[in-house]
């Protein structure tokens, strides 16, 4: 199905089976009815003073919908497969060759470490780029073991990765209802309401102290904006890689949230400082001076010992609480 | 000699990318020229010059600035063309969201930040609306799905351009939008050349000065509201 499908049926049946129709036109300031008339008759009809008036000409809105209701369309298409993505290695600030190549598989979580400024997010935007060599890196990326078609730098509708960046703020002046349903509707889920009370509800687990769904998002807490955001992208993303930039920085649970994030068959890459968040990998890249310096395989000695560091963060968790509810600790 | 127009409402960032893009185009050595439209003042003229790269500045005054545009671009592509630049970058500020200095096959930028608010993209005219490419800028200020909010909403109102994140300062994909301008069309003139739309006309008695409010001084092009 394509615009030119729908061009010809009339508006009542198309604006209640594409409400986004709708929305596309009033954003350019059109009003439409859902009458008899057909979708293309009413473009033909529009008056050319309006669309003047406007800033816009018949013909441009005519190729903006057509490229919007195809985007939309390609919604619906099943995504590409993922079934590996190599990193060919490129260059450290000092210009030493990386020399390496490592192919990574659906489900597995392979973490990013290294000082502040070494290269950690520069890892990750890479990835994100699908570099070709093309970043100051000069690292190139495999999708299935070939150059990928480009149009995964720029497709907003097959996003080949999903990204939950360091910075968690909000500037939009809407609910965090409105906003969660405004950025479901962009990915034109099905069911946006159902989802929508999913990830209120998963992120109210995640966080500490619960949210309500008419909060505005710019009153939200650093805990209660991260799990929302783990929350959203955990049930509006299809992105078949999924990039993590530091999750472990403010009051939620890390574990919880990273099961959420893992489970679907995802490849997972996520930088971070923390040991239990790093032991749970399969792999750890060591990135110094801007380069991959150094790969760590999870050995058997570190899987038993994030039980005993579990234990610890228990602990620790439980004498955060007894802080939090104004308790002493003078015995612990 | 590729030449681009980058526009977009006032403090969105465009200096700040166009100058992120510079460094990025200067370490694959190529020579550059930027014209800066204005209306009163600016300064970027100096940011610019302190990358080396050749600079212009026009400020319009009293006049429309992008009309100003329109009436001297293509001396200044001359120019550029003169002096040898493998590039030639315009960035002009869109004041009345109606003007746009975007033209038919010259690769057409627009810079929009992520904190003008939801509705933004809704009210900006041609400059977004016909843009090939447009950057959002300032995505370090808010999280991952209001950037993914923002850009939906870009998206519709401009769904064939390529929409491109830029930090302005730190310069994060800015290697990645280099590569974008790397494609855009070689030129020697833009003899021939068209707008992509045009521009509203001012006719009224106070486009010609007039300063008296009252009927009897609205002559020309007058239109009312509905009250
Ligand atoms: N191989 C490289 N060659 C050139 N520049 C690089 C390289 N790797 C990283 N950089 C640059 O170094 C700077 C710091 O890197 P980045 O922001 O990725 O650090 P980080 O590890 O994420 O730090 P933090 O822990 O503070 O978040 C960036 O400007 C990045 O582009
Ligand atoms: N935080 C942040 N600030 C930015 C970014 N891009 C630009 N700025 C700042 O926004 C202000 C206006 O930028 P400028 O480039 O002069 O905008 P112009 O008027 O569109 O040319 C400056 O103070 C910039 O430093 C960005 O990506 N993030
Ligand atoms: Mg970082
Ligand atoms: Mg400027
Ligand atoms: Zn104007
Ligand atoms: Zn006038």
């Amino acid at each position: 199905m394509s615009y030119y499908d729908l061009l010809p049926r009339p508006l009542s049946e198309l604006l209640a089976e594409h409400p986004y129709i709708e929305d596309f036109l009033s954003s350019f300031g059109l009003e439409v009815e859902p009458g008899q008339e057909s979708l293309q008759d009413y473009l033909v009809n529009l008056n050319p003073d309006l669309l003047e008036d406007l800033g816009i000409g018949a013909e441009q809105l005519q190729q903006s919908l057509h490229d919007f209701i195809n985007g939309m369309l390609a919604l619906d298409d099943p995504l590409d497969q993922v079934n590996s993505l190599t990193l060919i290695g490129g260059f450290n600030k000092s210009g030493t060759a990386e020399n390496l190549e490592l192919t990574l598989k659906p489900g597995e979580v392979i973490c990013i470490v290294g000082p502040t400024g070494s290269g950690k997010s520069r890892l990750l935007a890479d990835i994100e780029w699908v570099a070709q060599g093309d970043t100051p890196t000069g690292r190139k990326i495999l999708i299935n073991g070939e150059v990928p078609d480009s149009k995964w730098r720029f497709s907003t509708e097959h996003k080949l990765v999903a990204q939950l960046s360091q910075n968690m703020n909000f500037v939009m002046d809407l609910s965090a209802e409105e906003f969660v349903r405004m950025h479901a509707e962009s990915r034109l889920v099905t069911e946006p309401e159902k989802k929508v009370e999913m990830i209120l509800k998963q992120a109210n687990e995640l966080a500490g102290e619960t949210f309500l769904p008419d909060t505005p998002i710019t009153s939200l807490s650093g805990g209660q904006s991260r799990a929302l955001m783990i929350a959203d992208m955990a049930c509006l993303s299809k992105s078949p890689i999924v990039l993590i930039d530091e999750i472990e920085n403010a009051g939620i649970d890390r574990k919880k949230a990273l099961d959420l994030l893992m489970r679907e068959e995802k490849i997972v890459l996520m930088a971070t400082h923390d040991p239990i968040l790093a032991l749970m990998g399969d792999k750890r890249l060591v990135i110094k001076n801007g380069g991959i310096a150094r790969i760590i395989e999870a050995s058997a000695a570190e899987r038993k010992n994030l039980i005993a560091l579990e234990e610890l963060d228990n602990k620790l968790l439980a004498l955060r609480n007894r802080i939090r509810s104004g308790e002493t600790l003078e015995s612990i | 000699m590729r030449f681009l127009t980058v526009s977009g409402p006032p403090s969105s960032g465009k200096t700040s990318v166009i100058l992120r893009v510079i460094e990025a185009l200067q370490t694959r050595q190529r020579k550059i020229g930027v014209v800066k439209f204005d209306c009163l003042l600016t300064e970027d003229d100096q940011l610019y010059a302190k990358k080396g790269v050749l600079v212009k500045k026009g400020l319009s005054g009293a006049l429309c600035p992008d009309h100003y545009f329109v009436s001297n671009i293509e001396a200044c592509v001359t120019w550029g063309h003169e002096n040898d630049c493998a590039y030639l970058i315009s960035e002009s500020a869109g004041l009345c969201n109606r003007c746009s200095p975007h033209i038919n096959e010259i690769t057409a930028v627009c810079v929009i930040d992520n904190l003008s608010g939801i509705n933004t993209p809704r009210k900006i005219g041609p400059m977004l609306k016909s843009a090939d490419i447009v950057v959002i800028t300032k995505g370090d200020i808010v999280s991952q799905a209001e950037r993914e909010v923002f850009a939906s909403r870009v998206k519709q109102v401009n769904p064939g351009a390529v929409i491109m994140h830029v930090n302005g300062i730190t310069g994060q994909g800015a290697f990645e939008l280099t590569s974008l301008f790397e494609e855009a069309s070689d030129i020697e003139t833009l003899k021939g050349k068209t707008l992509r739309f045009s521009m509203p006309s001012a006719l009224c008695s106070y486009c010609l000065g007039e300063t008296r409010i009252g009927e009897e001084h609205q002559t020309g092009n007058i239109r009312k509201m509905d009250i």
